[in-house]
């Protein structure tokens, strides 16, 4: 009985919240986070990216290095985030958006680098060999073979480095950051629970949002995918490689 | 006689700092097993609900896709948000950092078990049938061991993010060493902040050797096979 009116009251003012026009403009209004959430995530996973994938893509080219990717990723499970973000913060690199970038960085390199390292080692080595045999250097290997193909290995990297950064850039307002966190922390220190579910529900729905948009992108990349629908409507089977 | 000594690392501000390890001793250890109380705990229920759930979707194939999907939909929930979502219903407690904890292992646990399980041969259930084993003593004694290396793959992996994600649990008032990062970054305590982190990743590295032990007398043919 009384938990039911708990979740009823919480959840009216979870909708006077979001209905409140003045919640959503001004420096703390809904808006302005999810412009910083935003601009920290695309700036963070650039960066990312940016150092990762010219690493992971060239080492697995030349397949080395393999244990190397995989124990950092595992070496990055264990490190929590909020650890990472409060020494950052008490380090000369001080509080602000500088700590939080550096923290969202280094928790998207793994599975950057491991992603677009394994996307160059699952292709089939008989296909490599069939490219060499057709006189292809080591850069048209990489560039007509290897990287089509391992495409959505790569991208499910980034998808999996956007969707982490997204959740730790929530994380970030435990340590004074900007973004929709901040709803969630102001919220709870000032006792408004429709602030603290609206940046709750805001934070979730996003990062599911982004999650399925890039796992589309994902199954857009896969250059089978467009052969075997293209074989489909003509009536061909395609060979699995 | 009551001036700042300059040599004080606690004065100092200084991240390596002996005094406050045996200062703050009680503190820190209070923490600590907290932290491992809600690891431990978050593990075994989630294991003891991954259960029924893998032997749902056993049951019934056509249920993987919605049971592997809803968990990963909660799995792709921030755990900052998460939490405060739980807030309204379960308050500032370790109930709320609980059930979060649990939500996320319930993937990993699932997904493992269940391609550990898949993965069993059919000549080999075959086999066991041929010997006369009911369903029952077939699963315990030749699909479960068998699925063992991937059922602790799954532990491993839950075990290890839950001790980095207790810390968030700071958020709500309930995170063990979480709780002393959160001090630390109010405060600006340096060495509160490196020992607190430093002693996360150790408890996540004992506990990931402490599984693999336990892996590793639960899985006697493996052992003689690497030997």
């Amino acid at each position: 009985m009384a938990s039911a009116a708990v979740r009823v009251t919480s959840w009216h003012r979870l909708v006077v919240y979001l209905s409140t026009a003045s919640h959503w403009t001004g420096q703390a209004g809904i808006l302005h986070r999810l412009e910083q959430h935003l601009a920290l995530t695309g700036v963070s996973v650039a960066i990312a990216a940016a150092v990762a994938l010219p690493l992971g893509l060239a080492l697995g080219h030349i397949g080395r290095g393999g244990t190397l990717a995989i124990n950092i990723t595992n070496i990055g499970r264990a490190v929590p985030t909020f650890a990472v973000l409060t020494l950052l913060t008490l380090s000369p690199v001080g509080i602000g958006n500088r700590s939080t970038v550096i923290a969202l960085v280094l928790f998207a390199l793994p599975p950057l680098v491991t992603n677009s390292y394994i996307g160059l080692r699952e292709v089939d080595p008989e296909v490599r060999d069939a490219a060499r045999g057709m006189g292809m250097s080591g850069w048209q290997l990489f560039r007509r073979v290897e990287l089509p193909l391992g495409m959505p290995l790569v991208m499910a990297g980034i998808r999996i480095a956007t969707v982490q950064v997204w959740a730790t850039a929530t994380i970030a307002a435990l340590v004074g950051a900007g973004g929709l966190g901040r709803l969630i922390t102001d919220g709870l220190s000032s006792h408004d629970e429709g602030q603290l579910l609206a940046g709750a529900v805001v934070v979730a729905v996003l990062a599911l949002i982004v999650e399925l948009v890039l796992a589309l992108v994902q199954r857009r990349v896969d250059p089978l995918r467009r052969l075997r629908a293209a074989a489909a409507t003509r009536g061909v089977d395609v060979i699995e490689p | 006689m009551a001036l700042p000594d300059a040599a004080d690392c606690l004065v100092r501000n200084s991240w390596i700092c002996g005094k406050y390890l045996s200062t703050r001793r009680d503190i820190i250890l209070t923490d600590l097993k907290q932290h491992v109380i809600l690891t431990v705990v978050a593990v075994a229920i989630g294991f003891a609900v991954s259960v029924p759930l893998t032997m749902f979707v056993r049951r019934f194939r056509r249920a993987e896709g919605l049971v592997l999907g809803l968990t990963s939909v909660l799995y792709g929930v921030p755990s900052v948000a998460l939490f405060a979502v739980l807030v309204p219903f379960t308050g500032l407690s370790g109930t709320t950092v609980e059930i979060g904890l649990v939500t996320y292992t319930l993937v990993i646990f699932v997904r493992n078990t269940l391609a550990g399980l898949d993965a069993v041969p059919p000549d080999v259930l075959d086999a066991a049938r041929g010997m006369g084993m009911g369903p029952i003593r077939m699963f315990l004694r030749v699909e479960v061991p068998l699925a063992m290396p991937a059922i602790l793959a799954g532990f491993r992996v839950a075990t290890v993010s839950t001790v980095a994600l207790v810390t968030v649990g700071a958020l709500v008032g309930t995170g063990g060493l979480g709780q002393e990062l959160s001090d630390a970054f109010s405060s600006y305590f340096k060495a509160e902040a490196l020992t607190a982190s430093v002693l996360c990743v150790l408890l996540a590295i004992v506990a990931d050797l402490l599984i693999v032990t336990v892996g590793w007398f639960l899985t006697p043919w493996r052992r003689r096979r690497s030997a």
